[in-house]
């Protein structure tokens, strides 16, 4: 089976689906002769034509546009929003229109669309090519949300979304596209050697709703989605505490099953993301957990997230959760 | 020290408001003034038409000049009896409204030309994407009357089952594409539909209207890029009807002329009379062989004027002059085509009462039909399930949970 980088991977499910499904079209900021800015659909104007994979306007609000007329007439659209802070222009169109044409037309149209677009920090982006906005969208009935965080994720994730019959927001953590992240910036591998970066060529799905099991143990159950999940897998190797690490990888709907059967078994629980704390996706899980799981806590429930200011540029590795902090609240919910 | 500026910002006044005497810039031209324009022209040759006025029917109600569509008599009368049965509907929904039947209504008053003579013009494979002031389409496209007010009074048979406003029609089978309240967003989806309808090399073209007001909304400019760069299959038409709401054109744009705005787009652009039946069918008719011609996108502006309040919430009394739609030099649409039709021979004042009164006595019918499976003061409505379903396509767990909450409260 193949290494593959995350670039690769979603490169690979781009290229199964246009082969499989003609119904298929591709386009955003410099995705067509270019191949992306972070060269996710390289090559694939080239192999499967300019009418199906092409550059659009800088104009995500039209992109959405768009792409929702040429899903609720029959296509399948795959868009890029370059980066997902510069979604906010398409947050119209996605969130009363795209999210809500299914029902407010009776079922008489619908909008098979999916937005791919990276997310997250760690690439010295600053304010605005580092943000996690996946909780602007878990907010909104009529989405999916979706945050991949591995080679072999990205593609059994991104072809589910496609083949999708509603809207999915489909997040790709832009510092794991080349190697998986640790928390040290000065020590960044890439995905070479990482069996999660072992994918088949061919086509394959992972179903969306359904968390992944990344580390298994019995002492607290950290939950993290993105880049958060290498961090943490980090975190709980630096505690020495046995831990459960489930990576959410869909959101919206969130495996219910998954997070509660761990729970019951560890008693205890830390929730990682680095978009900002209020009203951050961290605070519809534990207020979840604490319905679901009451009588099975032990301790607390600790959240580790970025802070409630603006990304940060040159003094990033402040903001975002670090393997420390992570450790330190995986320790908290260990005391008695 | 900066010396202080005396005047503050520029905010501009509404031509005339309540007690002012109304003023409208009269037309001065004149069907001969324009010619048929080339189905291949270039953009710099639509300019005068965008500068200019589109008009068929004269001052007198003849047609004349090079853009009569030379429609047949039987074809006229049809789209007169389209019209006439918008008004009425219009009419019988708003009484509704003021019993208590209904929740809000938006009428067409005035403006009943536009969705009827330019839905008329196309191909019935040809989408639709309306604003709430295009219904008229659906009769043109076979709609049923009873489908409508089932749909307006949110009762058991609204085919959107309770969730949307009044006036927010769809109608999939006439491939009129579901309304939504934010004015604006389907201007620039509408590309999206028409470039669909181009990869599938089918045959099918898509119109879609916007407001003055709303063009100002950031769709209006991603549809005209988008349409021209991807040179979409795509009729893009600002109604100009002068008022949003409260507010004049002139906070629109302060260019008061709407159709050139699609020139420097590289779209050809034509402003027509929208008050003109025959101008407005010929003009589409023309926007459509150049989509089918793959000749990409054409802008029109129609300019019209909203003889009636924006909606039943509204009172333009307060903003405007009460009488100012009797100086609307664009005239009745329905009047227009009506005198046309008797100048000719072909109308008389008398087949017209009958006409008013058969359409009057089918609106009535309709009504009564419509109610028997409930209305929105006495119920029955909906399942509120309905509330759950087609969220997803398939309702995920949470959804499940939350449904079965809200019936466990809801069959107490």
């Amino acid at each position: 089976m193949p290494n593959m980088n995350m670039v690769q991977s979603v490169n690979s499910a781009l290229d199964n689906m246009l082969s499989r499904d003609s119904d298929i079209v591709i386009f955003g900021e410099d995705v067509g002769y270019f191949g992306g800015v972070f060269r996710t659909s390289d090559g694939l104007q080239e192999k499967h034509g300019k009418h199906r994979v092409f550059d659009s306007p800088l104009s995500e609000g039209g992109i959405a546009a768009t792409a929702f007329g040429m899903g609720i007439n029959g296509l399948r659209p795959v868009v890029e929003i370059q980066f997902a802070d510069y979604i906010f222009p398409a947050y119209d169109q996605i969130v009363n229109e795209m999210a809500k044409v299914r029902h407010r037309s009776g079922g008489e149209f619908w909008c098979p669309v999916t937005i791919r677009t990276p997310a997250g920090g760690g690439i010295r982006g600053g304010h605005h090519h580092s943000q996690s906005p996946e909780s602007q969208f878990t907010h909104t009935p009529g989405l999916k949300v979706v945050y991949c965080s591995t080679p072999f994720n990205s593609k059994g994730l991104l072809i589910s979304a496609i083949e999708d019959n509603d809207p999915v927001i489909f997040f790709e953590p832009k510092r794991c596209y080349r190697g998986p992240f640790y928390g040290d910036p000065h020590n960044v591998p890439t995905w070479k050697q990482h069996p999660e970066a072992e994918v088949p060529e061919s086509y394959y799905k992972i179903p969306l709703g359904e968390a992944r099991l990344a580390m298994e143990g019995d002492k607290c159950t950290v939950i993290a989605w993105g880049t958060m999940v290498h961090v943490a897998e980090q975190a709980i190797r630096n505690s020495g505490i046995s831990c459960d690490l489930l990576d959410l990888q869909t959101l919206v709907p969130w495996d219910r099953d998954a997070v509660v059967k761990s729970i019951e078994k560890t008693g205890r629980c830390v929730v990682v993301h680095e978009a900002p704390k209020t009203s951050g996706f961290g605070a519809e899980m534990v207020a979840s957990i604490q319905e679901r799981c009451f009588y099975h806590l032990e301790s607390p429930i600790e959240r580790v997230t970025g802070w409630d200011t603006p990304f940060p540029h040159t003094t990033e590795w402040d903001y975002m959760p670090s393997p420390s902090r992570i450790a330190e609240a995986i320790l908290k919910t260990q005391e008695e | 020290m900066v010396k202080k500026k005396t005047e503050s910002i520029h905010v501009p006044d509404a031509p005339h408001r309540p007690g002012d005497e109304t003023k409208f810039e009269q037309w001065s031209w004149k069907p001969e003034d324009l010619n048929r324009l080339d189905i291949e022209c270039s953009v710099d040759d639509a300019i005068n038409h965008a500068t200019g006025l589109v008009r068929v029917l004269d001052d007198d109600h003849e047609a004349k000049g090079e853009w009569n569509p030379n429609l047949t008599s039987e074809e006229l009368i049809l789209g007169l009896e389209h019209m006439l049965r918008m008004r009425i509907f219009d009419e019988r929904m708003m009484k509704m409204q003021r019993t208590g039947k209904l929740s809000f209504y938006m009428r067409s008053f005035g403006e009943e030309a536009v969705a009827i003579a330019q839905t008329m013009a196309l191909k019935n494979q040809d989408w639709l994407f309306p604003t709430y002031r295009q219904p008229g389409a659906q009769f043109v496209r076979g709609r049923d009357m009873v489908s409508m007010i089932c749909h307006c009074i949110g009762n058991e048979e609204d085919n959107v089952k309770g969730r949307q406003m009044p006036v927010h029609y769809t109608y999939r089978e006439g491939r009129y594409i579901s309304v939504s309240s934010p004015v604006g967003t389907q201007f620039s989806q509408a590309v999206g539909v028409a470039l669909a309808s181009k990869y599938k090399e089918l045959d099918e073209v898509t119109i879609t209207w916007i407001g003055d007001g709303a063009s100002a909304e950031g769709d209006y400019h991603y549809a005209l890029n988008f349409a021209s760069i991807f040179k979409a299959p795509v009729i893009l038409n600002v109604v100009n009807n002068q008022w949003a709401i409260s507010t004049h054109s002139n906070f629109a744009s302060n260019n008061q002329n709407f159709a050139i705005r699609g020139i420097p787009y590289g779209i050809p652009s034509i402003r027509v009379d929208g008050n003109d039946f025959l101008a407005l069918y010929s003009v589409t008719k023309w926007a459509r062989e150049r989509a089918a011609k793959n000749l990409g996108p054409t802008h029109i502006e129609v300019l019209t004027y909203r003889a009636g309040a924006h909606s039943s919430s509204d009172d333009p009394s307060r903003y405007r002059p009460k009488d100012s739609n009797d100086f609307w030099p664009g005239g009745d649409p329905i009047e227009r085509l009506k005198l046309h039709l008797v100048q000719t021979n072909n109308w008389s004042e008398k087949m017209h009462k009958e006409l008013e009164e058969r359409i009057d006595s089918e609106v009535m019918d309709a009504y009564k039909e419509a109610v028997k499976f409930g209305d929105l003061a006495n119920g029955p409505y909906p399942s509120s399930d309905a509330i759950f379903t087609e969220v997803y396509e398939t309702p995920p767990w949470h959804l499940l949970e939350q449904w079965d909450e809200m019936k466990r409260w809801r069959d107490e």
